[in-house]
């Protein structure tokens, strides 16, 4: 019995992380999701291999800019993949979600988007390729009143360009 | 306990009945307006004497709506009144007006020629004795206005303190899905009125706020890529960028004089505030170190700024000299609080505060005492204070695909009222009384 829980338990968690990256696949809306794209994730280094198997954004928690564990492995894998196609140019936005007021949120964002430029410079990445921008709370990628669709707002974005 | 015995000494309210006249000179009686005590006082308004007619009744409408929605008067219903039409050659039958339980009376007259001329009387009918008598003329393009101006000249002869009613209020009009809302700068008169489009919406646009001396705004403009703060001449339409600082500049207000902005540069993550004279390319460093300040808004003798910073670990209000430097912490709740507003009269700041999962809007004392809440929701922010100090506006968001609200509501928490608006709306800030 006893060697039984522990597999259960890993399953449970299997099917939890699961289900969260179908609920994050499917919110992301068409324009600036990496969760609609189509078979296949893009020919080395194309803007949709970057989006598909890099990823393009890191979240954040409530009222912070810190890097989540999982945030500073999307940004390896980001400086690993910048570094290597260094033809593009790269812009940071800094975005937060509905719940604080107007003018904080701008600043937020620009402090989420300044910590993720410091991290990728950190790992090789030419500061003179980035730009950053802060949107605040005013482009929001999910919609709902809870905290599902404000972990997703709560967020960087790294746009290649 | 101080804030409401402060409050007992405004002379909020004349002539209506509560309480007898301190001062026996006056004749009068007045309001004591603290908290539940107080009534609206019954006030009669017949239609305006005017040769048209129909355009004398409209004007009075203006007025008892503007009354009305002040809180501090009950319009009676002309239908119910002794007398249908003003009068203001003659003195009225006081005993007509006493028996119809009115002690208040408004007589007005309006026509309407090269200018409008408008000329009203208010009585009070217990004493027999005139309150006011005044004359107004305005341009006929405006004719909403003289029903204003009017208007705060009741209320003022009435309630002891300066209105609020010839005023206009600039706000974010929205439009759009939530995720791509286009976000563009109106204006109107308080009442909802008269309502303009400033920006054309091809960029964002945020935060507002009037001069207190010009006919001119500075916002937030997000058309150069980051936000950055503008100035826009409201009798041209012209608009310019302030200045290039740091990588974004934000959270832009004028000094009470007009001469200075006070805004926020972000540069590395790191927000501080600065003040530049208008004009200037050399802004003054107001705050410094790795936090995020901003919402600087200044006291209306200009030797202060009350300010948001997260220097302590979540957002408070802060209050420093206009130069810079010996920032006070002020607020001590649970939770956190940003958007700070100073009072036009120095008493009070209004602010945004979260906690327990909802916002507030709610006031507080300059040293940080008497704090209490107005208005409470899933989100509310952005107070913006009439220029008489008793009332405050600001916006309430109820969440998903739906958008935000303007209400006001008055210092003591009541009187709450949303403002009609044809989209939703955003940030307002409330105009100095016009000239």
């Amino acid at each position: 019995m006893r060697s039984v829980t522990p597999l259960i338990g890993f399953l449970r968690g299997v099917v939890l992380v699961a289900l969260v990256v179908a609920v994050a696949a499917c919110s992301r809306t068409p324009t600036t999701g990496v969760g609609n794209l189509g078979p296949g994730g893009g020919a080395p280094g194309s803007q949709q291999e970057f989006l598909v198997t890099v990823g393009d954004r890191v979240f954040f928690e409530t009222d912070s800019s810190a890097l989540t564990p999982t945030a500073q492995q999307t940004l390896d894998k980001q400086a690993v993949w910048l570094n290597r196609y260094t033809n593009y140019r790269i812009l940071i936005e800094g975005h937060a979600d509905e719940r604080g007021t107007r003018e904080y949120n701008i600043a937020l964002g620009a402090r989420r988007g300044s910590v993720v430029v410091n991290y990728l410079v950190s790992k090789g990445v030419n500061p003179g390729r980035i730009t950053t921008k802060s949107f605040g709370k005013e482009r929001p990628v999910a919609i709902c009143n809870d905290i599902s669709c404000w972990s997703q707002n709560r967020r960087a974005v790294t746009v290649v360009q | 306990m101080t804030l409401i015995t402060r409050r007992s000494a405004l002379k909020l309210g004349l002539a209506g009945g509560v309480f007898a006249a301190a001062t026996p000179a006056s004749a009068l009686v007045q309001i004591v307006v603290s908290g539940a005590n107080f009534a609206p006082l019954p006030i009669a308004i017949p239609d305006f004497a005017s040769s048209d007619p129909s355009f004398g009744r409209e004007i009075a409408d203006i007025v008892r709506n503007n009354l009305r929605r002040s809180g501090l008067f009950a319009p009676l219903d002309p239908a119910s009144l002794p007398t249908r039409v003003g009068d203001v050659q003659n003195t009225p039958d006081f005993l007509s007006w006493r028996t119809a339980a009115v002690d208040a009376l408004v007589m007005g007259q309006v026509e309407r020629g090269g200018q409008i001329q408008s000329s009203v009387r208010v009585w009070d009918t217990q004493a027999a004795q005139q309150v006011v008598g005044k004359s107004y003329g305005t341009d006929p393009q405006s004719y909403r206005r003289i029903a204003h101006i009017v208007s705060d000249a009741i209320y003022e002869s009435l309630a002891g303190e300066t209105g609020y009613f010839d005023t206009r209020v600039v706000y974010v009009a929205e439009s759009g899905p939530k995720a791509n809302r286009t976000k563009r700068l109106a204006i109107m008169d308080q009442d909802g009125a008269n309502v303009q489009y400033i920006t054309s919406g091809k960029s964002l646009a945020l935060t507002p706020r009037f001069s207190p001396t010009r006919q001119m705004l500075t916002y937030l403009n997000f058309e150069d890529g980051n936000p950055q703060v503008y100035l826009l001449d409201l009798s041209t339409g012209k608009q310019q960028r302030l200045g290039s600082f740091g990588q974004m500049t934000f959270s832009p207000r004028f000094s009470p004089d007009g001469s200075t902005i006070a805004f926020s540069v972000e540069t590395g993550g790191t927000t501080n505030i600065y003040a530049l004279p208008i004009g200037s390319s050399q802004p003054a460093q107001l705050t410094s170190g790795a936090a995020i300040d901003t919402s600087p808004s200044y006291s209306p003798d200009g030797g202060r700024i009350v300010f948001e910073s997260d220097r302590g670990g979540s957002q408070q209000l802060y209050i420093m000299g206009a130069g810079g430097g010996g920032a006070q912490r002020i607020s001590y709740g649970e939770g956190t609080y940003s958007t700070p507003v100073w009072s036009p009269k120095g008493d009070l700041i209004a602010f945004t505060r979260q906690s327990g999962g909802q916002f507030h809007i709610g006031i507080m004392r300059p040293d940080g005492s008497s704090e209490r809440l107005l208005a409470s929701s899933f989100h509310a922010e952005g107070p913006t204070w009439a220029p008489n100090g008793r009332v405050i506006m600001f916006f309430r968001d109820p969440g998903g695909d739906a958008g935000p609200s303007l209400y006001s509501v008055d210092i003591w928490g009541r009187n709450e009222q949303q403002i009609p608006t044809e989209s939703f709306a955003s940030d307002p800030a409330w105009s100095p009384l016009r000239t």
